[in-house]
């Protein structure tokens, strides 16, 4: 297969999406730099989302790439893939994953048709330096420590310590809460709205924050 | 003969990585294990003058990498620990002079022959970083009782973990008991609620650990600080014997007697 068959570039709005085939992630890297070689000045300056279908990466590889990437002008800034691991690895070192980026718009539609009744699944520490979007909720089963994003449209549960920065309803939903056994977040904001957690004065208990008239509130957290 | 690759980082600078890994050595070799340091911060190198060993560099690990010398050159052996080797950072180059397969192929060979080599990371988590994770077997992260250093030990955590690097060890270093009593430092249990890895070591502060630096004498060559224990313990634990930890709230209460008494006689 020849290389432009392996990558596949497309403009978009405001940067570059490059498909990778199905190949050893080895011949791909190649392929990539490659074609960026031949295109050198196409490519300056460029920011690219970059689409690696079922590639298991990690760490290394992606850095490396990232690294080379901003070498010749260009600014990595997602990684779409099928691969749990890949996404994983993208999120901890702060690339999106998604091609939609979250943005508090007014009169953005509340709830994105067909996620109001499912939600991202995190069972792990979402620990500094991560940033978690999710269009729609996201439950962590963990605690989400100083240093740590996530952004949702929709509402966050955390079955855990939120020490973090959360932001949901990013879509304008005023409607979106945010939940944790210990709601103790560096910030926390709901649609436009931002709030900063008082001095914690006594044992942590569970907390939900929403916005009553305008403002954001914390309560404890109640089933039902 | 097995062989262990341990790497020592933490993100943050000045925690304590290079001492750390200076005492360590140093207590391995008095097990009479042979220990080899490797020095990964190319460009700003410590390990050799922490250890003592400044004035016998002739060759360094980028001459190894280059290939402008044999792997047993550039291994200084210490004069008071025949076991112990340090193979020294280069100074006058950058991290980009070595890659992580550089560093594989590096500590395969080394294998062959030694039974612990310890790693000195660079502060940061860019490629000096990597270079030294790259053939970690096991990683133990530094931090001090400090909210900085403890956010940067996240990071790092975070960053072995999306490596596949899950045989983790937390050092915490430099804790100051008087201080941690007033209220005024993270104590061990503030540290280990937000990382929550194993714990294999804990350091308390000792103004002669810093002696010990400046002299090349790392402390646990004497051996009788607190601090010198602390590290001995980290070598015993590493070797998988259980060793229990310093007991905190003993010291703690004898500081407070200490400090009572002392009030008492104001």
């Amino acid at each position: 297969m020849s290389d432009s068959n392996l990558v596949q570039i497309k403009g978009l709005r405001d940067g570059l999406l490059v498909t990778l085939g199905d190949a050893e992630w080895e011949v791909l890297h190649a392929a990539l730099l490659g074609q960026i070689g031949e295109k050198a000045d196409f490519f300056k300056g460029a920011k690219l989302a970059l689409d690696v279908g079922n590639q298991d990466l990690h760490v290394a590889e992606i850095t490396t790439l990232r690294d080379e990437l901003s070498e010749r002008g260009i600014m990595l800034w997602a990684i779409l893939s099928n691969s749990s691991t890949t996404e994983n690895t993208s999120q901890i070192l702060g690339l999106a994953t998604r091609l939609s980026k979250l943005r508090p718009e007014t009169n953005a539609p509340v709830h994105p048709p067909g996620t109001e009744d499912f939600a991202m699944w995190v069972k792990r520490t979402v620990r500094s330096g991560v940033r978690l979007e999710h269009e729609g909720n996201v439950v962590v089963l963990g605690d989400v420590n100083p240093g740590a994003e996530i952004v949702a449209s929709g509402s966050v549960i955390v079955w855990g310590r939120l020490r973090g920065v959360v932001h949901a309803g990013a879509q304008g939903d005023k409607e979106a809460v945010v939940c944790a056994l210990d709601l103790s977040p560096t910030q926390l904001r709901i649609a436009a709205e931002i709030a900063t957690t008082p001095e914690r004065r006594s044992q942590p208990y569970p907390e939900m924050a929403r916005l009553k008239e305008g403002h954001l509130v914390a309560e404890p957290w109640e089933p039902g | 003969m097995t062989s262990k690759v341990v790497t020592i980082a933490s993100g943050k600078g000045g925690v304590g990585k290079t001492t750390a890994v200076a005492n360590i050595a140093v207590a391995l070799a008095q097990d009479g294990r042979k220990v080899v340091c490797i020095d990964g911060d190319i460009g700003l190198r410590n390990l050799d003058v922490v250890m003592g060993l400044e004035n016998r560099i002739v060759y360094d690990l980028v001459d190894v990498v280059e290939g402008r010398c044999r792997l047993r050159q550039a291994m200084i052996r210490d004069k008071r620990l025949p076991e112990l080797f340090l193979i020294p950072a280069a100074q006058t180059r950058d991290k980009n002079a070595v890659s992580p397969s550089d560093m594989v192929r590096l500590c395969d060979e080394l294998r062959q022959e030694c039974e612990w080599i310890l790693i000195d990371s660079p502060a940061g988590i860019e490629r000096g970083f990597r270079n030294t994770i790259a053939p970690a077997d096991k990683v133990l992260i530094v931090t001090n009782p400090e909210v900085s250093a403890v956010r940067d030990a996240d990071r790092v955590i975070g960053l072995l973990e999306a490596d596949g690097k899950t045989d983790q060890g937390l050092i915490i270093n430099r804790v100051n008991l008087s201080m941690v009593k007033r209220g005024d430092m993270l104590s061990v249990d503030d540290v280990l609620d937000l990382l929550a890895i194993e714990v294999v070591g804990i350091v308390p502060e000792d103004e002669n650990v810093i002696v010990g630096s400046n002299r090349g004498t790392p402390i646990v060559l004497d051996g009788k600080s607190k601090a010198s224990q602390a590290f001995m313990n980290i070598s015993q634990r590493l070797q998988g014997q259980r060793v229990p930890f310093i007991d905190l709230e003993d010291h703690e209460g004898l500081w407070t007697r200490l400090t009572k008494l002392a009030r008492g006689g104001e």
